[in-house]
């Protein structure tokens, strides 16, 4: 059973649909039980970080988060959260993978919020399993998280490089989404639900 | 580098899909969700709805079928057609769009847009203008092109985008349905001018006029309906075309 982390952060229902089309047995909660004897969680976050950490902290969910032992999926904000702290709001963060999230920089070039498919690459682990260098994934965002070595996908905007995907020991995370990523976004989640 | 986007349009009417020229003489081409789930498998990059239902029950039937489209597709969509109030948006949204696009309602009362982005963010908001160009200025017009308004375009656009849009998609009615090409000058300018991502809806008819608006016309992304709808063009073709010819595609 894979538990998505109920913790009003507006719009579940393509995670939910995604991971219907893939067959997947998932229960919508905040119950600390249910989350950590779940065999995967996935955290999905939209809107602003620091109304993300507010909601997480007022369901008294941020330790239950981090200790969790199983895979977990932190997807967009619900990935941002998982970083040490993000410029919006100055909010902080749970502090799971070693990176600050920052608001992308003025640039001509690259367009704010960073909309649409971009390439992925240095693509590493089971996570982009049968996966090359190079595909494209969707994103919708204008804070990103750092470089940093728990960095296991990087994409580029405009003169900026970051983080496309986080890993830490069991916990994962995804600034694009996987579930509106097409074909290769469906074989993302099929890898991280085969962890 | 984000890839340009290819996105076929659907209108939709009591749950079919029509095509419109020049916005009238409406012809059935297919069931939504069936051809939205094979334009997704040949690699379109996004997908619009459009409601052209006139009636309650037609608004009500999109609803539902707009969560048929979520729970069947696994890229984005955008859906409009009728959306004036915070309802709708909450509507919509739950039913699983991505992005929904305002237009005449909009223009009637433009402080929607900023109550949307302000309530969903400006992802979930796209603004659609509807022009016409009149001795050589656009001016924007509601309801399916059928009333002009003294909106000019440019500052229209401009206007949409610091409320809070966070695309803007201009359909020129000029070109509509010609099949002879974009308003390519009209959407170099729009790009010029604004920081938003601009759409391109309006007169494709080849490869080449696709190829061009990216292009010159500098559009993030072009729109089209019935070269795909009637299969003039086929997705993949079209996308290696541009590949090649240098443009940013996402291919499958």
């Amino acid at each position: 059973m894979i538990a998505i982390v109920d913790y009003n952060t507006g719009n579940l229902r393509s995670v939910k649909n995604a991971l219907e089309r893939l067959g997947c047995e998932y229960v919508l909660t905040d119950d600390p039980k249910v989350l950590l004897a779940a065999e995967k969680v996935i955290m999905p976050g939209v809107g602003n970080a620091a109304d993300a950490m507010a909601n997480l902290e007022a369901k008294g969910l941020v330790d239950v988060i981090k200790s969790i032992r199983r895979p977990v999926l932190g997807i967009c904000v619900g990935m941002q959260i998982m970083c040490r702290d993000s410029e919006e709001g100055n909010a902080k963060c749970l502090g799971i993978f070693d990176s600050h999230v920052r608001r992308f920089p003025e640039d001509p070039e690259a367009k704010v919020p960073h909309m649409g498919w971009n390439s992925i690459s240095n693509l590493d682990g089971k996570l982009f399993k049968g996966m090359a260098g190079g595909c494209h994934v969707y994103f919708v965002h204008s804070y990103y998280p750092e470089l940093c070595p728990d960095t296991i996908a990087t994409c580029r905007h405009g003169k900026k490089m970051f983080s496309a995907a986080l890993k830490y020991e069991n916990f994962y995370g995804t600034q694009f989404h996987p579930e509106k990523s097409g074909d290769v976004g469906e074989q993302i989640l099929r890898n991280f639900i085969a962890l | 580098m984000v890839a340009k986007r290819i996105i076929p349009c659907l209108d939709v009417k009591d749950g079919q899909v029509v095509k419109g020229i020049n916005f009238l003489g409406l012809k059935e081409v297919g069931d939504a969700v069936e051809m939205g789930v094979k334009y997704s498998r040949e690699g379109a990059d996004e997908l619009v709805y459009l409601d052209i239902s006139a009636t309650h029950e037609g608004r009500h039937t999109f609803a539902e079928l707009v969560e048929r489209i979520a729970a069947g597709i696994n890229i984005p969509f955008t859906v409009g057609g009728g959306i004036s109030t915070m309802d709708d948006a909450a509507r919509l949204l739950d039913a699983g769009a991505d992005k929904i696009s305002v237009n005449s309602a909009a223009i009637k009362d433009p402080t929607l847009i900023d109550r949307i982005a302000g309530k969903y963010g400006s992802q979930f908001i796209v603004c659609a203008i509807d022009a016409k160009c009149i001795d050589g200025t656009w001016f924007a017009s509601t309801h399916g092109g059928r009333n002009m308004t003294d909106k000019e375009l440019y500052s229209w656009a401009k206007e949409a985008q610091d409320r809070g849009a966070g695309e803007i998609l201009f359909t020129s009615m000029d070109h509509d349905g010609t099949k002879n090409g974009y308003a390519c000058d009209a959407y170099a300018k729009l790009s010029e001018i604004l920081t938003i991502p601009v759409i391109a809806s309006g007169g494709a008819g080849s490869i080449a006029h696709i190829e061009e608006v990216l292009t010159v016309g500098k559009a993030d992304a072009a729109l089209a309906a019935s070269i795909f709808h009637y299969g003039e063009i086929a997705i993949p073709d079209l996308k290696k075309s541009l590949s090649e010819a240098g443009v940013p595609m996402r291919l499958k």
